[in-house]
């Protein structure tokens, strides 16, 4: 999931200026699971901007705001109040595919989108993907090198773990404390010894697209 | 040929000290240090902003050194320089008669004094390793380019020799070896036997490779209470801190200043001979932090002369 947070009510208020009429969408996908844009949150902001004195002019809530086709119907709803601006509370993805379908009329993010992760439990988030689109997963115990390691280290480890906790943030695990320790409990520690390639970031330019049609053909 | 290579390769006893560039552009007062050394070493090695802290740069004060007729060894670290930049400042080094390196993946930019700025890490210490060392066979830069003319380097590499588990550190060894390291340089030790514990793991992993024991002299029991809560690697035993601080105690009761700098640098020049006499390892890698005015006598103490 695409894990996002609220951003400060202040930026929010400050990017609105001059602006009057203003509707807002979220997304029922990862935001809500968040606590960032679902229908709470859409609800929560609607009441804090009219208290300030803005008119909401609707809300939306696109199953998921990054699928093109439920941001277009989500977009001609809200043009129907005719708001000055949008406010989305969905991610980075999810707000730019709004404002694609949104004629004229600004969107403004609602959010900071932080990371791919799992959900540990309700409300706890930890990054597991960096989507380097190389996965070395198969040579590291299913552990990503890449971002549990604060380097990103593909031969690590380095030598700054303290007790098995990382320098960077000793709240964190080593990564390659704990690739070493879930390959020696596969009884696959010789992978260890395998020098992977240096990550290669030829073709790996962004902004990348994937087109299975193209493929395909 | 690069003149530590010269001594670990014909079995002399190899020493190289450690020296940082100043925050700041004038190197007066670390060249006046600097040239204490001449005659005593194999090589200063010159940290590259090392505690991600900002210096003026490695290869710079390398330079200096040159200039005033040292042989510097250049730290490369992988944390502010992508492949490309490494790579040119490489050669740069090699333009200027820099023919000795250590590769280093580097502190993260978090622990450091400019936290703000962007950690590449586009290679680590095995990916700067095995660049340089395809470079020299192939006379082809990072690219796979030609190169017009192509420098060859000694190369070397860290390693944490108390570290749990030491799998890690002894594989990750392997791979910098098998990546061109011909030297190694450990992290602080402070007794002979951790080195041994150390040389053991490095016989029966059959790594082929010279090793510095790293030697840092202690100015202080707070200084070592500091470092083995702080620095990752360092152990600094309690008899050790005990002695220091009997050290400033006796000072404060005499009036006199420096004591516990003076018991540093005996347990420091202790530890170099019995290394050199034991044949422990191939060689000292001094870190005096600042403090490179004691090493002619900590050498002198513990009888090594290069």
């Amino acid at each position: 999931m695409i894990v996002s947070r609220r951003k400060p009510v202040e930026e929010v208020l400050a990017m609105l200026q001059g602006v009057k009429r203003v509707a807002i969408s979220g997304c029922h996908e990862c935001a809500l699971a968040c606590k960032v844009g679902g229908d709470d949150e859409v609800a929560e902001w609607k009441a804090l901007l009219e208290s300030k004195g803005f008119t909401v002019t609707g809300t939306a809530m696109p199953n998921e705001s990054c699928l093109n086709f439920y941001a277009r119907k989500a977009a001609k709803e809200l043009q129907k109040g005719n708001p000055e601006a949008v406010l989305s509370l969905a991610c980075g993805s999810g707000i730019q595919t709004m404002a694609g379908q949104m004629k004229n009329i600004p969107v403004y993010p609602g959010s900071n989108t932080m990371f791919i992760g799992q959900v540990e439990r309700v409300g706890h988030f930890n990054e597991m993907c960096r989507m380097c689109g190389d996965c070395v997963l198969g040579h590291t115990g299913a552990i990503c090198p890449v971002t549990k390691c604060a380097k990103s280290l593909v031969n690590g480890p380095c030598g700054g773990a303290k007790n098995g906790k990382c320098e960077v943030n000793p709240e964190n695990d080593c990564a390659w404390v704990m690739i070493y320790n879930r390959l020696e409990a596969l009884g696959q520690l010789d992978k260890l010894s395998e020098t992977l390639d240096d990550k290669d970031y030829d073709g790996k330019s962004w902004p990348r697209s994937v087109d299975l049609a193209k493929e395909a053909n | 040929m690069s003149v530590l290579e010269q001594a670990l390769e014909s079995g002399t006893f190899g020493v190289t000290a450690e020296m940082a560039p100043p925050k700041g552009c004038d190197f007066t007062e670390e060249m006046k240090l600097a040239e204490t050394l001449k005659g005593l070493v194999h090589g200063v090695n010159v940290t590259d902003m090392q505690s991600a802290s900002l210096k003026a740069s490695s290869l710079g004060f390398c330079i200096a050194l040159k200039q005033h007729g040292l042989e510097p060894i250049i730290q490369m670290t992988g944390r502010d320089r992508s492949r490309m930049a490494i790579m040119g400042d490489m050669l740069s080094a090699a333009a200027f008669g820099i023919d000795t390196m250590l590769a280093l993946t580097g502190d993260h930019t978090s622990v450091g004094d400019c936290k703000a700025s962007k950690p590449v890490f586009d290679l680590d210490s095995v990916g700067i390793l095995r660049m340089l060392t395809r470079m020299e066979a192939t006379g082809l830069d990072c690219g796979g380019n030609e190169l017009a003319s192509t420098p060859h380097f000694y190369k070397g590499a860290a390693v944490t020799p108390v570290y749990e588990p030491i799998f890690l550190q002894i594989n990750k060894l392997k791979k910098k070896v098998d990546a061109g390291a011909r030297y190694v340089q450990t992290q602080g030790i402070f007794t002979v036997e951790a080195l041994e514990t150390f040389m053991d793991q490095v016989a029966k992993a059959n790594i082929k490779v010279h090793v510095m024991a790293g030697i840092i002299p202690l100015k202080a029991a707070g200084m070592a209470r500091y470092m083995n809560e702080n620095v990752p690697g360092i152990a600094v035993p309690d008899d050790q801190i005990a002695k220091l601080a009997a050290a400033a105690a006796e000072g404060k009761e005499k009036g006199v200043k420096g004591l516990p700098m003076k018991a540093g640098i005996e347990m420091a020049a202790d530890l170099c001979k019995q290394i050199k006499e034991r044949k422990l390892c191939d060689g000292i890698h001094l870190m005096t932090i600042g403090a490179e005015q004691n090493i002619p006598t900590i050498l002198e103490k513990a009888g090594i002369a290069i």
